[in-house]
């Protein structure tokens, strides 16, 4: 046992081999993975709906104006999150947390909407078994919905607990906070094409 | 310097929410064009050409990868090579199946 505290390198620092902090890094490799996953499913919805002998347009059975209204709360959701980001750029910890406790917000305000709609469509006995469009539709809305709530999670924690570090080690908290924020913009991305390619089309 | 930084970030705010008005009226856009009922190619050739606007602002803007470093490139270079295998895969499979395969239409 050494007495001296392990020191995890370039939280803060730059790494003169990548030009970036190893957390940028480490996120990008994630998201990357992260397109591979959503991108298998939206394969497999492209796979069964071109061989299907028949498919429901997502506006006849959706609801499309509660999806437009989720898309914008996720997209405002986002404008949120880069502003709690900009404001500890601009030193300003209060604006952060106000920004930054939007963005959860929203999110749950996302969560509770596409809750309703799950059960809508439990009420009129639409369940994944009931046909191939709802089996990929819970699917798909139910991993993204997941991604959304583990956003949640970890936004709660910056917010709340987390932010300490603002104190402490203010430019690795930014790093931090830049970070989630590139997980949370891929959560919007992966929603602003499930929504035209289910609901609309 | 710190003066200029923060300048700079302010001028960076204004386009998040250009940003943000362009993905709203996209949005609306989108849903509209949905309810003209179009024939399906071009249904799905409006919606997609939108959502790839939608999602490069979003991509370019708020993941800041208008200026970003050469790995993050790089990675995303690999992403996008693979993200197309993982698309055009069941394509090929369906041109060379599995024997004993039986086709149903």
């Amino acid at each position: 046992m050494t007495t001296q505290a392990e020191i995890i390198p370039y939280t803060a620092e730059i790494r003169s081999d990548t030009g970036l902090f190893n957390a940028k890094l480490g996120i990008w490799l994630f998201l990357a993975s992260e397109v591979m996953l959503f991108g298998a499913l939206f394969s497999t919805y492209i796979l069964l709906r071109v061989s299907a002998v028949e498919w429901p347009q997502g506006s006849s059975i959706l609801n499309v104006p509660i999806g437009t209204f989720n898309t914008l709360v996720l997209i405002t959701s986002s404008v949120t999150m880069v502003m709690s980001w900009a404001s500890l750029k601009m030193k300003n910890f209060s604006k952060y947390k106000l920004y930054m406790g939007l963005t959860i917000l929203l999110a749950l305000t996302f969560l509770v909407v596409k809750a309703f709609e799950y059960g809508a469509k439990f009420e009129h006995h639409y369940f994944p078994k009931t046909s191939t469009f709802f089996a990929i539709y819970f699917t798909l809305t139910g991993l993204h919905g997941l991604h959304v709530f583990g956003g949640v999670v970890l936004n709660s924690y910056f917010w709340g607990p987390g932010s300490k570090m603002w104190q402490t080690h203010p430019e690795r908290f930014v790093n931090r906070i830049e970070v989630a924020g590139l997980y949370w913009h891929f959560v919007d991305l992966v929603w602003i094409f499930l929504f035209p390619v289910i609901y609309l089309l | 310097m710190s003066d200029a930084h923060a300048h700079d970030i302010k001028k960076e705010v204004k386009v998040y929410l250009m940003v943000f008005v362009g993905l709203a009226a996209l949005t609306v856009i989108t849903v509209a064009i949905s309810y003209l009922h179009l024939k399906l190619f071009w249904a799905v050739a409006v919606a997609l050409c939108v959502a790839l606007i939608k999602g490069s602002l979003v991509a370019c803007y708020f993941m800041h990868l208008i200026s970003e470093k050469k790995l993050i490139y790089a990675v995303l270079i690999l992403v996008v090579l693979f993200f197309i295998g993982l698309l055009f895969g069941p394509v090929l499979g369906h041109h060379d199946p599995l024997v004993g395969t039986v086709h149903v239409s």
